[in-house]
């Protein structure tokens, strides 16, 4: 990619590596963190497919059990949590995109916002997650074994370099051959197939890539925070990833990032100031997004530098 | 006494007729969402809070100005329709040749404002409407008692759904409607205003699912939430029924009632879901819907 | 060259953003007594605890003297908007960068679960008030966790047991289907069984459903005496208004598991009367109640619940703790209440349990006809009173490891 990019990236990533040590609290990164994750996954969907998926939350939320439950009952390291969360949104991704795949636009959307109610509906009945308390007390352990996690800022540098690694993967697919393809299914199926392209494979591997890195966030987060609730299963947090992105810029590769910042700094500062208005703003943000903001902050931030660079 | 399916023939008439009772409600809210979809392509998100707001239009009235429920089933629709038309006006208009997930996106966002705006004045605990007095008290039907008002829900549903379904499908203005929204250009061409009637339209929706609110008023409480409890279900009909198809949300809106009763009764645990479950088999075997036409 | 400005300006805003949103390691303060209260205050249980717990703190820190040796006393409060994620978010960020000195737990048993593990982890005292879970005190239970005001076993134990001697031998529930609906269900069988009487029938609706008409008509159909309603908040309201609706309430008596006094000011007397309810308190209960109600009424515009009315207490009590050690250090203060008698206008001769159980009476109420109530929110008869350890889990039937 262009110097200039890579340049801010390398900014930014000094940034997040010196965070905990100049003061800024290691929790709430973390936190931002997993959303950025789960945003760039869904963002993999949307913005470099074209597929708009209404159930992502089945995929967190599943795989945010699955991991505490493993690490909890199981005693398992929490490497290997991971990975059983990562690979639960994997199958998760697989059942549903089985199901979805045939149908386009409007149906593709609701037929995933259906599978992922089903996937509540087990979560709340599930003894396993405990129902509306939650699957609590899921400890942190030791990372192999060996490097215990209790301390947030060792926990922090974990997170940290789990979500680096998984933005290089997500870059590594995007700009690959099969990148290329998907972005080629986005802007035109029909031409796709007809240049002999199995599209329904593609949108499929797609998919599962998205679901299991949406998994991956969600075994994150039940590490960072300790437990997984409901919450992370509800129709309303698909529909919290789907603003991160469209707030922060679809199809761009930072722009999910951005957008989950400002989604959950938000409702952490709304938190403390009460009130139904944490609601009614995150609403007047989607309106404006959709009215006068679609590429949302860094596709406009791109789309202005790219005007500039004409002119000049 | 006679059994069907292990339950006593009583009790099963029983959860047929409420059954029924649930659908036509059912059918009530997914006409409003048909017709917007149908006619405009847009998925109308906020249906839910439009709801929500012809309920509280009613209570309102009746709390601050003592107008019965009668005029409120007129002055509410209209009051929301008028909302409707200004949120046509001022903010969809620009949608129109966009991908339609926008519009979806846009009404999301407009039903969190609407909802958090009223849990802001009104609390979440609810507000109590009472049953009209001309509709009070109950009929013993013999296999169970139902409420007057019920057996109301399930007229003035039915007869608002055959009459919109008849101004769509049969008459001149439905005509202009469905042709205007096909290729606005040709028949603007010839003198018909198109971008009045799709505001009318947009106007028309939203009063549709105000009046619904006012039927549900004194069943449910009148709380700010009362929209986004329903408005999955609703949307979940209308796709089953088929987007584009009044007809297939009406009688898919019935049919869905009476599965639920069903379900209460055999798997009542599983009643909120089976909607979902019923919608994933339909799309993977019509994906249009059952009555919809091939996008 | 203008990119590299323009992009690291960008990174720079960036970061920004993320500076000024995220709380910096501040200095823990020793000079202030800080009170934290996270609850839900927009959503579906805001109304009973919600802004109303926060007036009942500030009006205890008020009448404690706004001071204690020169500190001053401070409350802060959140909106965990029912998301324990949140919940646990706060309170993590609150004990390590605002020196919260003791955190009370609003309403949601989820969330009070998880922000009771973070108390403990950081060694902080943490009181329950909104949360209704017996898991508090029971296999979750920690040195550090105090429950004050109600849990389900208490629910279970007078409701069932009061309305079985009363005469109501037979019962149909009405169940939500979701873990707290579920426990209802099961410790009320237990009590209504254990006092003779029998349980014929339930059937458990999903959460939040709409419309209860045709789970009515089962219960209906079971001709039993008692309809017991395993249910909560909305869930609750709707279930009643329905019951009235077809008639159910002709011929059954509803016993309300959890039931608020602000469902039934919203449902009103017509819906709700003859109903029976446990509760932990009542502002029409005495003097002393009705006086302190009164001062809640002219800031509120309406009567404390009893959730409201714990909030007062636990923060009276511990302020009073704090005072008598004359510091604020967590050991102290836990010590001095667990062995400490509490009088105030919430309970008298209440005392802390080795699992961290608040001991205090708890009343089976009758909702009373709209003829026999003098004023508004005169809604209740009290019926019994179930003293000490009454209406609590045994010994034996705890799994708390702390009690033994």
């Amino acid at each position: 990619m262009r110097p200039q990019v890579r340049n801010t990236y390398l900014a930014l990533l000094a940034i997040a590596i010196v965070a905990p040590l100049v003061g800024l609290y290691p929790v709430f990164v973390m936190k931002l963190l997993c959303f950025a994750l789960f945003a760039s996954a869904f963002n993999l969907l949307l913005g470099f497919t074209g597929l708009l998926s209404f159930g992502h939350a089945a995929f967190f939320g599943m795989a945010a059990y699955v991991a505490g439950w493993v690490v909890k009952t199981q005693g398992w390291t929490p490497e290997l949590g991971l990975v059983a969360g990562a690979l639960s949104g994997a199958a998760l991704g697989l059942v549903f995109g089985w199901v979805a795949i045939r149908r386009q636009g409007i149906y593709f959307a609701m037929v995933t916002l259906a599978l992922s109610q089903m996937v509540f509906f087990f979560c709340l009945q599930a003894p396993f997650t405990g129902g509306e308390d939650g699957l609590q007390g899921v400890p942190r352990g030791s990372l192999f074994g060996l490097l215990p996690l209790a301390d947030d800022t060792t926990m922090y540098y974990v997170v940290l370099a789990v979500c680096v690694a998984s933005f290089l993967g997500i870059l590594r697919i995007v700009t690959s051959p099969f990148g290329q393809v998907l972005k080629m299914i986005r802007e035109n199926e029909p031409r796709t197939t007809s240049l002999g392209y199995d599209v329904d494979r593609y949108k499929l591997l797609a998919f599962v890539l998205s679901a299991s890195l949406a998994g991956l966030a969600g075994s994150l987060k039940t590490l960072v925070m300790g437990f997984a609730s409901l919450t992370d299963v509800t129709w309303q947090t698909s529909g919290e990833v789907i603003l991160m992105n469209l707030l922060g810029g679809v199809g761009t590769f930072f722009g999910p990032v951005l957008g989950a910042g400002i989604v959950i700094a938000l409702q952490d500062m709304l938190a403390d100031k009460a009130g139904a208005w944490v609601n009614v703003i995150i609403g007047v943000i989607f309106v404006v997004c959709v009215l006068a903001f679609r590429r949302g902050v860094v596709g406009e931030l791109l789309a202005f530098i790219e005007r500039r660079r004409v002119r000049a | 006494m006679t059994e069907i399916f292990g339950i006593p023939i009583q009790a099963f008439l029983g959860q047929l007729m409420l059954g029924l009772v649930n659908g036509a409600f059912y059918a009530m809210l997914s006409l409003g969402l048909a017709v917007i979809f149908g006619l405009l392509d847009i998925v109308n998100f906020a249906h839910g809070a439009l709801y929500m707001v012809g309920a509280f239009f009613a209570w309102i009235m009746l709390d601050k100005w003592e107008v019965n429920y009668w005029f409120a089933l007129i002055l509410a629709p209209l009051a929301v329709g008028v909302l409707g038309v200004i949120i046509e006006r001022t903010m969809l208009k620009r949608l129109y040749g966009l991908d339609p997930l926008y519009g979806l996106l846009l009404t999301f966002g407009l039903s969190l404002i609407l909802e958090g705006i009223f849990r802001d004045q009104y609390g979440v605990s609810g507000q109590s409407y009472p049953v009209p007095e001309a509709l009070q008290g109950a009929t013993n039907l013999g296999f169970m008692v139902l409420p007057n008002y019920r057996a109301w829900v399930v007229l003035a549903s039915l007869v608002v759904c055959i009459g919109t379904w008849f101004v769509i499908e049969r008459t001149r203005l439905g005509a202009y409607l469905r042709a205007g929204t096909e290729n606005s250009k040709l028949v603007q061409a010839f003198g018909v205003n198109v971008p009045v009637m799709v505001m009318l339209t947009y106007g028309a929706g939203a009063a549709l699912a105000a009046f619904a609110g006012v039927l549900a008023a004194p069943v449910y409480q009148v709380a700010p939430q009362m929209g986004s409890n329903l408005i999955i279900i609703v949307f979940a009909v209308v796709v089953i029924g088929g987007m584009g198809s009044i007809l297939g949300s009406v009688l898919t809106g019935l049919g869905l009632g009476v599965i639920e009763g069903f379900t209460k009764v055999f798997y009542p645990e599983a009643s909120n879901v089976v909607v979902f479950v019923i919608m994933a088999i339909v799309l993977m075997v019509r994906p249009a819907g059952l009555f919809g036409k091939e996008a | 060259m203008k990119m590299k400005k323009l992009f690291a300006a960008g990174a720079l805003a960036a970061a920004g953003i993320f500076g000024a949103a995220t709380p910096a390691v501040a200095q823990i303060s020793g000079d202030v007594i800080r009170i934290g209260i996270i609850t839900d205050m927009s959503s579906v249980y805001a109304d009973i605890d919600g802004q109303g717990g926060i007036e009942a703190i500030k009006m205890a820190i008020a009448d404690a003297g706004g001071a204690i040796n020169g500190k001053k006393i401070e409350v802060i409060y959140a909106d965990h908007q029912n998301k324990p994620d949140i919940a646990a978010t706060k309170a993590r960020e609150w004990f390590d960068t605002q020196g919260v000195d003791m955190l009370i737990g609003g309403t949601n048993s989820g969330t009070n679960l998880a922000m009771a593990k973070v108390a403990a982890e950081k060694k902080k005292p943490f009181i329950a008030v909104g949360a209704a879970s017996s898991a508090l005190t029971n296999d979750q239970c920690t040195p550090y966790t105090l429950h004050w005001a109600y849990d389900t076993t208490a629910l279970a134990k007078g409701t069932g047991a009061a309305v079985v001697k009363q005469g109501g031998k037979t019962w149909f529930f009405l169940t939500a289907d979701y873990a707290f609906g579920s426990q209802l269900q099961a410790d009320t069988t237990k009590v209504v069984e254990a006092n003779g009487g029998k349980v014929v029938g339930s059937v458990r609706a999903p959460l939040n459903a709409n419309d209860f008409s045709s789970f009515l008509l089962q219960a209906q159909g079971s001709k039993a005496q008692i309809l017991g309603l395993a249910n909560a908040g909305g869930d609750t309201i709707n279930s009643i208004k329905a019951a009235n609706e077809f008639g159910i309430t002709k011929t059954m008596k509803l016993a309300g598991l959890l039931v608020f006094i602000n469902d039934i000011h919203s449902l009103g007397l017509k819906t709700t009367q003859g109903m029976y309810l446990t509760d932990s308190w009542y502002w029409n209960q005495s003097a002393e109640t009705r006086a302190w109600a009164r001062k809640f009424f002219e800031k509120m515009k309406r009567m404390p619940s009893s959730l409201q009315a714990a909030d007062y207490s636990a923060v009276t009590q511990y302020l009073a703790a704090v005072k008598s050690t004359g510091s604020d250090d967590p050991e102290k203060v836990l010590t001095y209440l667990k062995k400490a008698k509490f009088n105030d206008i919430f309970m008298k001769g209440g005392w802390v349990r080795g699992d961290g159980r608040v001991i205090h009476d708890m009343y089976l109420m009758q909702v009373k006809s709209p003829d026999k109530s003098t004023e508004p929110w005169d809604y209740y008869d009290v019926k019994q009173v179930f003293k000490g350890e009454e209406a609590w889990t045994t010994k034996a039937e705890s799994k708390c490891t702390l009690w033994k």
